[in-house]
């Protein structure tokens, strides 16, 4: 009786586990199958990079490269503010805070993550575009906002998956630096970080899927321009946010080029994941 | 029968998990019963919605939505217990969703293209002078057509050569398949003209649009003269001004119309039909004319009454 029921649970619990994989197997196939097409269709090069979205076109054109370009930059800006960012408050957290205020530090970081995008964007709109326009110039929305926005969106990835990182490493390492004469900062830059690096870069890989992925807040600061972005204040588009501001109106080929879009996209995030994986597993063979 | 304590502690805890158990499945039986209750009633009420058509769905342009939501709310206090449904969804989503039947009536803030006119019916509901909007603090008040089809193809790219400051224009449109954007291209940049500049900053929304030009001195956009705050200025076009009089008058040129559409050879029926009637009553009008909008010339409805 008490068999049955165990085996009845394990079951149940199989069948929920494997629904998951179903979930992203029905996702992967429909978007494939609604973006795949017009890919061949254009041609793959055309398609990825042919800077001209023109679905109003006599046949439509449809190339993402200014898109493409525009999430590579602002993915790489928010990079550029968030990992020295997040690494720093990580260390601090783990190896020089005290106690009391680490506890505060991870729930607010916790809180950081819980926020909703389009709050992010709002506070964005609201405070730094008109502080860019005025001090920077242009009109504020642009790939430097959105970056520096998205930068921040991306730091409880980072620090949380950093800070573990770092707490992982074991005592005898820290231990060892301090016996043998070195400070307490040439310990962290010389033994910790280096022994948690698979981790810090596991978890930079996982907040820059997060930035690339990001639609709502970017919808909201970048201004959504088609060209290719030649200055930092200049106002662009990128992958996600270019399909949340046209897929409503969105019908026919101009529809399916959007999930091709997506298709791109799912290609990026999937590599990126995978690369986040080998990096973090290197971590238990070292 | 052998008790240690352990044993004996650990067998009220499996008790009392059974216990909890049976209550946690019993539970779950009783939701799952009111769910099927509420199912069954709510099935009710709708069976017995359709018969009295207590439901109507409108869908279509986001420029027209704001308008229809607001005859809705009035239609609906005076007819208790119906509902109008409006979702702005976009033109050509909404031209879309009514030749499937996934809405009742559609909206569109465009003229329907030859294909579209074939299948669907449209009704005029109002005319919306669109307006120009810049900054006040810009002191350019005034464009020429011609100057404003340059403006957004791109080609005039400083406030300088409008009489304006020395500053660079920036260009705020709406994105594709959007029905102001389509309305602006067919009255500004004419059929094969240029096409609009694809460099110009993209807005999902005439609010967003507004947004944008409310805050950046230099920026340039379209929207409804309905929904125009002192936030921003409605620049003249020709020496213009954008009101329902001057566009009546037909001096002001950039007018495009409010549509809904029905499906050809399907007379509406019901509700659907009564709110449409509400829209192109004297009142009806009345409240469009009040929010900025221009009433529709007499029209014949596509079904007698």
């Amino acid at each position: 009786m008490e068999g049955l029921r165990e085996r009845l649970i394990a079951r149940t619990l199989l069948v929920v586990a494997c629904s998951v994989v179903l979930a992203l197997a029905i996702i992967t196939y429909f978007i494939f199958r609604a973006g795949l097409p017009i890919i061949f269709h254009l041609g793959l090069d055309d398609f990825l990079f042919s800077t001209r979205w023109m679905p109003a076109d006599e046949g439509g054109s449809y190339g993402i490269g200014a898109m493409a370009l525009g999430s590579l930059w602002v993915t790489l800006g928010a990079l550029v503010v968030g990992v020295p960012l997040g690494v720093a408050v990580a260390v601090f957290s783990a190896e020089l805070a005290p106690t009391w205020l680490a506890n505060l530090i991870r729930p607010a970081i916790q809180l950081l993550a819980g926020i909703p995008s389009v709050i992010y964007g709002f506070v964005g709109l609201m405070v730094l575009v008109p502080w860019v326009r005025q001090h920077l110039g242009g009109p504020g929305l642009c790939v430097f906002t959105a970056a520096i926005v998205l930068g921040i969106m991306i730091l409880p990835n980072i620090i949380s998956i950093s800070e573990d990182s770092l707490r992982a490493v074991p005592p005898a390492y820290r231990q060892g630096a301090l016996a043998l004469g070195a400070t307490r900062w040439q310990t962290i830059w010389g033994v910790l970080i280096p022994a948690a690096r698979s981790g810090i870069m596991a978890s930079i890989i996982l907040g820059m899927g997060r930035a690339l992925g990001e639609t709502m807040a970017v919808i909201m600061m970048i201004g959504n321009s088609l060209q290719v972005p030649r200055s930092l204040l200049d106002p662009a588009t990128t992958l996600t946010s270019n399909i949340g501001l046209e897929m409503a109106y969105a019908s026919g080929q101009h529809r399916e080029a959007l999930f091709a879009t997506g298709v791109v996209l799912f290609a990026f995030i999937m590599i990126l994941n995978l690369i986040a994986n080998v990096v973090s597993r290197r971590r238990v063979q070292a | 029968m052998i008790t240690h304590p352990v044993l004996s502690g650990a067998r009220q805890v499996v008790t009392l998990a059974r216990r909890r158990c049976r209550c946690a499945s019993l539970s779950v039986a009783g939701i799952l019963l009111a769910l099927a209750g509420v199912t069954a009633l709510s099935g009710c009420a709708r069976a017995g919605g359709r018969a009295a058509a207590t439901r109507v769905t409108v869908a279509g342009s986001t420029s027209v939505t704001p308008f229809a939501e607001q005859l809705a709310e009035e239609f609906m206090r005076k007819r208790p217990g119906v509902q109008v449904n409006i979702q702005g969804i976009g033109s050509s989503a909404g031209i879309q969703a009514t030749e499937t039947g996934a809405a009742d009536v559609g909206m569109s803030s465009r003229a329907l293209n030859q294909e579209e006119v074939r299948e669907l019916h449209p009704v005029l509901v109002a005319l919306d002078a669109m307006a120009i909007i810049a900054h006040p603090d810009n002191p350019v008040r005034n464009v020429a057509l011609p100057q404003l089809r340059r403006i957004f193809a791109g080609e005039i790219r400083n406030w300088r050569m409008l009489g304006g400051r020395d500053a660079p224009i920036t260009l705020v449109n709406r994105e594709a398949g959007s029905g102001a954007r389509g309305a602006f291209e067919e009255l500004v940049m004419g059929k094969g003209g240029s096409p609009l500049d694809y460099r110009s900053i993209r807005q999902g929304s005439q609010g967003a649009v507004r947004a944008v030009v409310e805050g950046d001195p230099n920026a340039v956009g379209y929207v409804s003269s309905g929904v125009l705050t002192p936030g921003v200025r409605a620049l003249h076009v020709d020496g213009v001004a954008p009101t329902a009089e001057e566009a009546v008058a037909g001096r002001y040129k950039l007018v495009r119309p409010f549509l809904f559409v029905l499906r050809r050879g399907e007379a509406p029926v019901g509700l659907a039909r009564d709110y449409i009637g509400y829209v192109l009553s004297k009142e009806g009008q009345e409240t469009l004319v009040h929010s900025g909008l221009i009433a529709a010339p007499k029209e014949a409805l596509p079904w007698k009454d």
